[in-house]
C-alpha cells in the first residue's frame, strides 16, 4: 500500500495565534459561533440564538430558542419545525449585536436562502451555508459578497461535476415524461420535497399531462404558492384512482422509492434530479431508471468562480469533499483548511430519511 | 433508439447509453435488438466482439490516460487521481473532467477500433494528438465510450446471452445456433457480418467448443427433486471449468470464459493420438500432485503466466476431471440423454487410462436413498470439493444457465467473526461508497488480515457501513483507508487451506459477509488459531 503524498494544510488556528487573536466564527460542538455576538449560524445543537441559513433540515435544526432568517424561509422552518421563536430580515439589512454586523444576502440555493455576512471591526467573514451560481428563476440569485474569510460548501467539489443549464435539463425531463406517457407508463420524479420539487415543478410542461405529488411535497408546495406562482398539483391520495394517474407525472420525496406507496402508480418509470445523478454508479445503486443532472450547489467552476469573486484570502470548507477541495485551493495559493461539521450537503437529498412522509 | 438515419459512433454510443439507463432487461435486449437491426455491418461485427469481451488490445497505458487526460482538463495529476478514485471508473472519470466538446466527429465505430489497433504500435506522441484530438471531438457518452473502448474495461451490464438474445431477435437466428456461431476464435477485424452471423462456417468447426451448459443452486431441499432413481451425483470439483477439444490431430482447450486457454496447459497435448478425434470432453481443470488434489489457490500461478516452465509444470501439474461427453466421433451428441454420454464416457476413460494420463473420471456417486446424497456431500471438503452436483440421468446437455435438469448443490459456508480493518471504495455500481473491505482476526493482541470481502450486505448497510467508516478513519492511502477497529462481520467462505502466500498463513475461497454482527465488541471477534483449526488435516 502505498502512501499518500500529503501536501502541508496550513493551520488556521496557528494563524490566529501568532495574530493572538480569536477569529471572527469558531467551530465548536454546537455549531460556528460568534463569541463576540453571542450568536451561532446553523447549529447542530440548540443553542440560544441561531443565525439560518435555509430551511433543510441539516441547517436548520429544531430546539434553538432565536431563530433569525430571511423572511421567505419563515413559513418554510415554521412549517418544518412547528412552534418557534423566529424572526425574519430582509437581504443586506444590517443586525448588529454587541457591534458584530449581521446580514443575508442571496445565496441561490433554495427559496429564501441566504449567505450570512459577519463583519466586526472591518473583517469581514461569509458563510454560505449551501449556494449554487446559476439563477433557477425561484429563489433569489446569488450574489458573490466581498470578504476576507469565505466559508464555503464544496458538496461538489471535484472537477468531475459539470452542470448543464437548467433549461436542457428540463427539457430532457419533459421528453422523458412524453416518451413515457406515449408508452402508457407514469412517470414518478424524485426530488427533496423543499427546493428541489418546486425547481422541477415549475419547469414542467403541464401540455404533457398532469402533476401529481407526494403528500410532502404537496404541504412543502402549499407553503410556497403564496410566493411563487406554480402549476397546479394533485396531491396523492387514498381517493385518487390508480387509473387517473397513468401517463402523467408524480413527484415524489426520494425516501418514497421502494415504498409500497409507489405501487399505486404501475407501470412507472423512475427519475431522479440530482447533481450525483452525474455518476453512473450513484444512479445504478438506486435502481432508478434515469437520472438528471440537477443540483441546487455549485459545480467545480461555480465553486471557483465564486471564491474568486469574493476577493477573499481565507477559506474554511464545511461539506463536501472538503480536503481534496482545499488541497487544490491551497496548491492555488489560497490559505484554506477543512473544518467539521454536521452539514450533509446534497447527500442528505437523495439518502435523507428523515424526511416527514405525512 | 433515437435518429435512425445516423450509422456511426453516435449510435453505438447510443445503444451504451440506453443500456446503461436502465436496470430492466427487456429494455436492454430491445436497444440492442434495434441496435442490430440498424447499425451498419461492420459496426455490429464489432459491436458483437465488444459486448463479448473481444476487445481490441490497449493501445494506451493507463499511466498515460491519466496524465494525458489531466493534462487536457487543465488540473494537476493528483486530483485526476482524486476524482478517479471517487468516481470509480477511469473511462467515466476522463468524460467527465474533459471540456465539453465543440466539435463533431462522424467516425463510425469500426473506424475508431480500428485506428485504436494502428494506434497501439504509433510513438507515446502520436498517442497523446490522437486522444487529445478525439476527446475534443466526442460529446460526454462517446467520449465516456471511446476512453472504454481504449481502456479495454466494457463491463456495462449486458451479458452475452442478453446479446445473443437480442441477435437472435433481430436476426431470426436460433438463440442457440448464435451463441454457437459466436463462441470461439475468430477476428472482428477480418470477418463480416455474414459470415460471423449468416452463413454456416464449416472451416471455423475445428476449434468450436460448444456453449457450456450451467447449473443453478438447488433453491428447495434435496428431497423435492423426486425419485433418487432419476438422479446422477457426482461431486462439484473446484478448478476451471473447461472442455478439451481432440479434432483432426490437433487439441483445443477452452475455459468458462471461452478463452483458448490450450498453450497454458500443455499437459493436455498427451491426448493427441490417445483420444480418437472428433471427441469433445466437459470437465474441470484441477491442480493434481502426488496422486492428490490440490486446492483452488494452487492453480492461480498457472491461470496467470503466458509461459510455462518446467519447473511450473512440475510443481503444479493440471489434470481434467471429466464428466460429460459432447462430442464422440465427430458426432454432436449433446442431445442424447446424459446416462447415453456418460456411458461413452466412461467407456472411452477406461480405454485410455494409464498412470500418470492427465485425465480423471469425475466419479459417479452411487446411492438409492436421499440420505446417501447428503452424507456423501458431508465429505465434500475431505475429497477437496464444493459440494455436489446432481443431473437428471436422461436430461440432453442443454445451454447456458437452465433450471431443472442440472443442479449444483454445495455445502454450507465455513464462518467466522473477524473485525473490519480496511476500507476501499467500491468499483461500477458503488462507486462513491466504501464497499471493499479488508477483515482481520486476532492474533495475540494483534489484528492480522485474512480476508478481503465485497458482497454479502445490502445496499442500505453498505450505505450505513460507508457513512461509519466516512466518520472513522485513521489513515488515508489513496482509495484505501484504515479504520478504527470496532465494526465485527461473520465472514462466510466455501474453502480453506494453508498459504505461503497470505500474511495470515490460510487462504480462504470465495469470502465474503455472512451478516453484520452489531451485537459483538471486537473483543469477541475470532482468532487467527480459530481459523487454522478449521483447515482439513
Amino acid at each position: 500500500m502505498q502512501e499518500m503524498p500529503c501536501t502541508k494544510i496550513p493551520n488556521f488556528r496557528e494563524h490566529l495565534k501568532i495574530g493572538m487573536k480569536e477569529p471572527l466564527l469558531a467551530f465548536n460542538e454546537n455549531g460556528i459561533y460568534c463569541a463576540q455576538a453571542g450568536v451561532y449560524l446553523d447549529p447542530w445543537k440548540p443553542v440560544e440564538k441561531a443565525f439560518i441559513t435555509h430551511g433543510h433540515a441539516d441547517h436548520s435544526r429544531w430546539g434553538h430558542k432565536k431563530y433569525i432568517t430571511h423572511n421567505t424561509n419563515v413559513p418554510i422552518i415554521k412549517h418544518r419545525l412547528g412552534e418557534i421563536e423566529v424572526s425574519g430580515v430582509h437581504y443586506n439589512e444590517t443586525i448588529t449585536v454587541n457591534g458584530v454586523k449581521f446580514s443575508f444576502h442571496p445565496a441561490g440555493h433554495i427559496i429564501g436562502s441566504s449567505q450570512i455576512r459577519v463583519e466586526y471591526k472591518g473583517e469581514v467573514w461569509v458563510f454560505t451555508g449551501d449556494y449554487k451560481t446559476e439563477d433557477d428563476g425561484i429563489s433569489v440569485p446569488y450574489e458573490p459578497v466581498k470578504c476576507n474569510a469565505f466559508i464555503t460548501e464544496c458538496t461538489f467539489g471535484l472537477p468531475a461535476f459539470k452542470w448543464l443549464p437548467q433549461q436542457q435539463v428540463m427539457n430532457d425531463i419533459n421528453t422523458w415524461w412524453q416518451q413515457n406517457r406515449e408508452a402508457g407508463k407514469t412517470s414518478v420524479l424524485f426530488g427533496y420535497s423543499l427546493g428541489k420539487a418546486q425547481r422541477l415543478l415549475k419547469y414542467l410542461d403541464t401540455s404533457i399531462g398532469k402533476i401529481y405529488t407526494h403528500g410532502a411535497i404537496e404541504n412543502m408546495t402549499e407553503v410556497l404558492r403564496p410566493l411563487v406562482d406554480f402549476p397546479p398539483t394533485t396531491r396523492i391520495t387514498r381517493d385518487v384512482k390508480k387509473d387517473e394517474i397513468k401517463g402523467n407525472i408524480v413527484l415524489a420525496p426520494p425516501s418514497a422509492h421502494g415504498s409500497t406507496w409507489i405501487k399505486k402508480m404501475v407501470p412507472y418509470e423512475t427519475g431522479s434530479a440530482s447533481g450525483w445523478m452525474a455518476f453512473r454508479g450513484a444512479r445504478r445503486r438506486r435502481a432508478i431508471d434515469k437520472g438528471f443532472v440537477l443540483s441546487d450547489h455549485c459545480d467545480w467552476q461555480g465553486l471557483l468562480a465564486s471564491i474568486k469573486a469574493t476577493g477573499c484570502e481565507r477559506i474554511i470548507c464545511t461539506h463536501g469533499y472538503t480536503e481534496i477541495f482545499s488541497r487544490f485551493l491551497n496548491e492555488m495559493g489560497y490559505d484554506a483548511r477543512t473544518a467539521e461539521t454536521q452539514y450533509e450537503g446534497e447527500l442528505a437529498e437523495m439518502d435523507s430519511k428523515i424526511e416527514e412522509t405525512d | 433508439m433515437e435518429k435512425a438515419g445516423e450509422k456511426n459512433m453516435k449510435q453505438f454510443a447510443e445503444l451504451i447509453r440506453a443500456l446503461d439507463s436502465t436496470n430492466k432487461t427487456t429494455v436492454k435486449v430491445a436497444a440492442l435488438t434495434e441496435y442490430f437491426r440498424i447499425a451498419e455491418e461492420k459496426d455490429k461485427v464489432w459491436a458483437i466482439a465488444i459486448l463479448s469481451h473481444r476487445r481490441p488490445p490497449r493501445p494506451v497505458n493507463t499511466t498515460l490516460l491519466r496524465t494525458w487526460a489531466s493534462e487536457l482538463a487543465d488540473i494537476p495529476l493528483w486530483l485526476f487521481e482524486e476524482s478517479y478514485h471517487i468516481v470509480g471508473d477511469l473511462a467515466e472519470t476522463i468524460a467527465l473532467v474533459i471540456p465539453p466538446s465543440e466539435e463533431n466527429s462522424e467516425k463510425n465505430l469500426y473506424q475508431f477500433v480500428e485506428e485504436m489497433i494502428v494506434l497501439k504500435k504509433l510513438p507515446e506522441a502520436d498517442k497523446k494528438g490522437y486522444l487529445h484530438e478525439n476527446w475534443l471531438k466526442l460529446n460526454y457518452y462517446e467520449r465516456f465510450v471511446f476512453s472504454k473502448l481504449i481502456t479495454g474495461s466494457f463491463r456495462i451490464g449486458v451479458s452475452q446471452k442478453l446479446m445473443t438474445r437480442a441477435l437472435a431477435k433481430a436476426t431470426e437466428i436460433d438463440e442457440d445456433v448464435l451463441a454457437y456461431k459466436l463462441m470461439g476464435d475468430w477476428d472482428p477485424q477480418k470477418i463480416s457480418f455474414n459470415k460471423l452471423i449468416l452463413e454456416e462456417n464449416e472451416e471455423d468447426y475445428l476449434s468450436k467448443p460448444y456453449p457450456f451448459y450451467l447449473a443453478y443452486a438447488l433453491e428447495d431441499t434435496i428431497e423435492d427433486l423426486g425419485n433418487p432413481q432419476e438422479w446422477s451425483a457426482e461431486h462439484k470439483w473446484d478448478g476451471i471449468r473447461s472442455q478439451v477439444i481432440v479434432r483432426n490431430n490437433e487439441l483445443f482447450v477452452w475455459s468458462r470464459g471461452e478463452e483458448l486457454v490450450t498453450d497454458k496447459y500443455p499437459e493436455f497435448e498427451d491426448f493427441i493420438g490417445t483420444i480418437p478425434d472428433g471427441t469433445v470432453m466437459d470437465g474441470e481443470l484441477l491442480p493434481f500432485s502426488e496422486g492428490e488434489i490440490g486446492i483452488f489457490n494452487d492453480l492461480q500461478t498457472r491461470i496467470g503466466r503466458k509461459n510455462i516452465s518446467k519447473a511450473l509444470l512440475k510443481k503444479t501439474p493440471v489434470i481434467l476431471k471429466a464428466y460429460d461427453l459432447l462430442e464422440w466421433k465427430g458426432e454432436d451428441i449433446r442431445q442424447k440423454p446424459f446416462r447415453e454420454r456418460r456411458e461413452l464416457l466412461e467407456q472411452l476413460y477406461s480405454d485410455v487410462k494409464k498412470e500418470g494420463f492427465p485425465l480423471h473420471l469425475s466419479e459417479t456417486i452411487s446411492f438409492n436413498k436421499w440420505e446417501e446424497a447428503i452424507a456423501e456431500r458431508e465429505r465434500a471438503r475431505e475429497v477437496k470439493s464444493e459440494g455436489l452436483m446432481l443431473k437428471r440421468w436422461d436430461s440432453p446437455y442443454l445451454v447456458g444457465r437452465k433450471k431443472g435438469d442440472w443442479w449444483k448443490w454445495k455445502v454450507e459456508p465455513l464462518t467466522i467473526d473477524a473485525v473490519l480493518t480496511y476500507a476501499m471504495r467500491g468499483h461500477g455500481r458503488r462507486s462513491n461508497l466504501f464497499t471493499d473491505y479488508t477483515f482481520a482476526l486476532w492474533d495475540g493482541k494483534e489484528l492480522v488480515t485474512f480476508a478481503k470481502a465485497y458482497s454479502g450486505l445490502t445496499d442500505a448497510e453498505f450505505r450505513q457501513v460507508d457513512s461509519w467508516i466516512k466518520k472513522n478513519t485513521l489513515e488515508r492511502f489513496g482509495p484505501v483507508r484504515s479504520v478504527k477497529p470496532e465494526l465485527v462481520f461473520e465472514i462466510a467462505f466455501e474453502g480453506i487451506a494453508e498459504s505461503k502466500r497470505h500474511k495470515s498463513g490460510v487462504a480462504t475461497r470465495f469470502p465474503r459477509i455472512f451478516r453484520w454482527r452489531q451485537d459483538k465488541k471486537i473483543e469477541e471477534a475470532n482468532t487467527l488459531e480459530d481459523l487454522k483449526a478449521l483447515v482439513p488435516q
